[in-house]
């Protein structure tokens, strides 16, 4: 089963080859993995997407913990989580198609960042699906290059029931 | 007063507590070098090798508990401690390992003798560091001494550019260390012990599984305590010999591929299993599907990804041992009262009819070859009163050695196991002997392990460490003629070695003693004329080539299918095939 696992890790050089060490080492599977820093500096969050039964996500969630680099490990899949995914896609438009691929990006709700005579570069955020399907109607157009960015999640707020507001009662 | 980075390591090394450093110098670390010149508190070994120096390290380390510390240069001084450091890695075992490295202006562009160290490293180590600058030279080598001996230990490289050792600063040295992504976890969840005592105090045929980790924890006086307390048999992993008395008589002796039969038997059939600092590992498990299937399982262990990455596990506890079990001998100590004896002894009877029917055996003809138990087992007889240190290489005489030279007390073992190296044995005693010069060292080896580090012989005899070297010699790699024997219908593909080198003259060469047992009746008096010299010594003795080491699961068998001895048709093919090796080697014993 897929799972999504959101690591904080020391933003230091060397700790990116650590964690796909880790993978590629112990024949785990890495379907994407997206990295930046965090709010605070000296941290980086990584989102890994990868796959297996019980046993091997439990190890994976152990090991990576067992890095020295890791500061924490949350299987997002325990709980609710929000994903996205970004993509850059460029399109090669003869001018006949040009109308249909603004049209079609207008129904995703993704933008033209990049236009020349020839192509159009449409930015796509959203989940996977979302991005496949965007993908697979771009295709008959002619797609000359796509960058995606992986996935990044993060988890849901837990939804706490509305509090009623005690009424303010001004002084008199 | 700024000092250098050199003068930084060297007082570093001295605050904590390093007596003995094993070293190979080259470029990139002449400064050390020198400022390690001129200094007497630490004790620098100079290797032949830099494997040696790393298994020296090791051998240090597994007989003191302390970390053992190597220094080695840039390339090729790197690659060639590597080995070291995956058998340190596979066996937690705490080490310190500096490499030197070029001018972090030259790092990168495949300088002379560059090597990407931490590249080479980062599978093979707990962590590892390049230190880019003098300011970090001391914090980094507190922090590599923490994380090496802290949690589940093991080794830590330091790689340390020229200029690094170089440059100066201020010498300030941290009190203290935390790093936040590491925070072993010691004490062990207390309902989960609360669970496991009352599992053990119900269970009828329960079985403790204890493995290394007891003993770098330091909880043999522990594990005895639970023993007795709960008259549980004790099996032990090849890593564990010496947690558990061997004598004692709830030991079950090794368990695992070569184990006693009845240790194996045992936890095939118990109905729990308390794994103490243990892995279950294959050549332990065997079939893991089939591994104590009666079982509930007890697993105490400090590294979280021991639990459940092989087997399935009921009552996990992450913690040290020594405090895991103290704490659960507490719980155990005010439930029971003397019963326990009485409810085992159905178990007992059991384990004592297995001990009857297939006990370690071997026949030897007073007037033939000598057979290779023989000889440990005289060892053993001849040298326990001064309690030993032992170390082997890998092969047929590591499993023999496992199985006949009982052990008391632990730090008293000195194996490669999960790694399974050749050539560690040798360089391993050295490294013991030099952490207890006036301790017997004993170093049990094959003819074909010893020759993977015998340059270390000159280390040796220039340092004065006089270990005593046995070479089970039978001509061959003998556990691969074993298993060409068994499975490979005694095709012995590159398994034979012939008579080079004499060892005795090779002894002789290097200035040390070189003595050899012929006969049987030879074996006792050079045993005693070995053990009586000041100097190393290599005794070579010819044993039974075609020995073959028994009890055996084969790879991925189950634990109660054993093979207890030679096919009959192996014995067979062995009584022709001898004769004919002597005269042409080239057609032995094809199939």
């Amino acid at each position: 089963m897929e799972h999504i696992i959101s690591v904080t890790v020391e933003n230091k050089f060397g700790v990116l080859s650590r964690v796909a060490g880790l993978f590629s080492g112990r024949g785990f599977n890495i379907e994407s993995l997206s990295v930046a820093p965090s709010l605070d500096p000296s941290t980086s969050m990584m989102t890994i997407v990868t796959s297996g039964d019980d046993r091997i996500i439990e190890q994976i969630v152990k090991q990576l913990n067992k890095l020295i680099d890791v500061i924490k490990v949350v299987d997002l899949n325990e709980s609710e989580f929000v994903e996205r995914e970004t993509a850059l896609i460029k399109v090669h438009t003869k001018p006949e198609d040009r109308a249909e691929a603004l049209r079609i990006a207008d129904i995703f709700r993704a933008n033209v960042v990049d236009s020349t005579s020839m192509t159009y570069t449409i930015e796509i955020t959203g989940g996977t699906k979302k991005i496949e399907a965007i993908i697979n109607l771009l295709q008959p157009l002619g797609i000359k290059e796509l960058i995606r960015t992986g996935r990044v999640a993060i988890a849901r707020e837990p939804i706490r029931p509305a509090v009623a507001q005690p009424k303010r009662v001004a002084k008199e | 007063m700024k000092v250098t980075g050199a003068e930084i390591f060297v007082e570093c090394l001295k605050r904590e507590g390093v007596k003995t450093l094993f070293a190979l110098p080259g470029g990139v670390v002449l400064k050390i070098f020198d400022v390690l010149h001129q200094q007497k508190d630490i004790d620098v070994i100079l290797t032949r090798h830099e494997q040696g120096a790393g298994h020296m390290a090791e051998g240090y380390a597994k007989a003191t508990g302390k970390p053992g510390v190597a220094l080695v240069t840039s390339g090729p001084g790197m690659s060639n401690i590597v080995t070291a450091l995956v058998d340190a890695s596979m066996d937690s075992v705490p080490l310190v390992c500096f490499s030197g490295q070029v001018s972090t202006s030259l790092i990168g562009n495949d300088a002379f003798q560059e090597a990407d160290n931490i590249g080479l490293s980062r599978p093979c180590t707990k962590y590892n560091f390049l230190v880019k600058d003098v300011n970090d030279l001391a914090v980094t080598i507190k922090e590599a001494f923490y994380i090496a001996t802290t949690g589940r230990p093991g080794p830590v490289l330091v790689d340390i550019p020229k200029d690094v050792s170089m440059n100066k600063t201020d010498f300030k040295y941290p009190g203290s260390v935390s790093i936040r992504g590491y925070n072993p976890t010691y004490d062990g969840n207390k309902w989960q012990i609360k669970q496991a005592a009352e599992a053990i105090v119900k269970a009828k045929k329960p079985i403790l599984y204890v493995g290394g980790g007891v003993i770098f924890s330091g909880a043999s006086e522990e594990l005895l305590e639970l023993a007795e307390l709960t008259q549980i048999p004790v099996d032990m992993t090849l890593m564990a010999l010496g947690a558990f008395p061997g004598e004692h008589p709830l030991s079950m002796g090794m368990m695992g591929m070569h184990g006693t039969y009845w240790a194996n038997m045992a936890v095939h059939y118990s109905d729990l299993v308390i794994a103490v600092g243990a892995r279950f590992d294959d050549r332990v498990t065997g079939k893991v599907s089939e591994f104590c299937p009666h079982a509930k399982v007890i697993h105490i262990d400090i590294d979280p990804t021991s639990i459940r990455k092989n087997v399935n596990v009921d009552i996990p506890i992450v913690g040290d041992c020594k405090r895991v079990l103290r704490e659960l001998n507490q719980i155990i100590r005010a439930t029971v009262n003397g019963e326990q004896r009485e409810l085992r002894k159905p178990w007992w009877d059991q384990i004592h009819e297995w001990k009857r029917a297939h006990p370690l055996t071997y026949e030897q003809d007073p007037q033939g070859p000598i057979k290779p138990q023989h000889l440990i087992k005289r060892l053993y007889e001849l040298t326990k009163d001064r309690d030993p240190i032992v170390s082997t290489d890998v092969g047929q005489h590591q499993m023999w050695a496992a199985q006949y030279f009982t052990l008391a007390k632990p730090h008293r073992w000195l194996t490669s196991g999960g790694l399974g190296t050749m050539g560690f044995g040798f360089p391993a005693a050295m490294g013991a002997q030099a952490a207890f010069p006036n301790r017997l060292v004993l170093c049990i080896a094959g003819d074909g392990s010893v020759q993977m580090n015998m340059q270390e012989l000159a280390t040796a005899v220039v340092n004065k460490l006089p270990v005593k070297v046995f070479i089970v010699n039978n001509q061959y790699h003998g556990m691969v003629r074993q298993w060409q024997d068994l499975f490979y219908e005694g095709r012995y593909a590159s398994s034979y070695l012939d008579v080079v080198p004499d060892f005795v003259k090779l002894a002789e060469a290097y200035g040390a003693v070189g003595l050899r047992a012929a006969k049987v009746s030879e074996v006792d008096d050079v045993i005693r004329e070995a053990l009586a010299a000041d100097k190393p010594v290599i005794v070579d003795v010819p044993v039974d080539k075609f020995e073959n080491c028994y009890p055996m699961i084969p790879a991925g068998g189950c634990n109660h299918e054993m093979i207890l001895a030679d096919p009959p048709e192996l014995k067979k093919k062995q009584a022709a095939g001898a004769q004919v090796v002597g005269e042409d080697k080239d057609t032995v014993l094809t199939a």
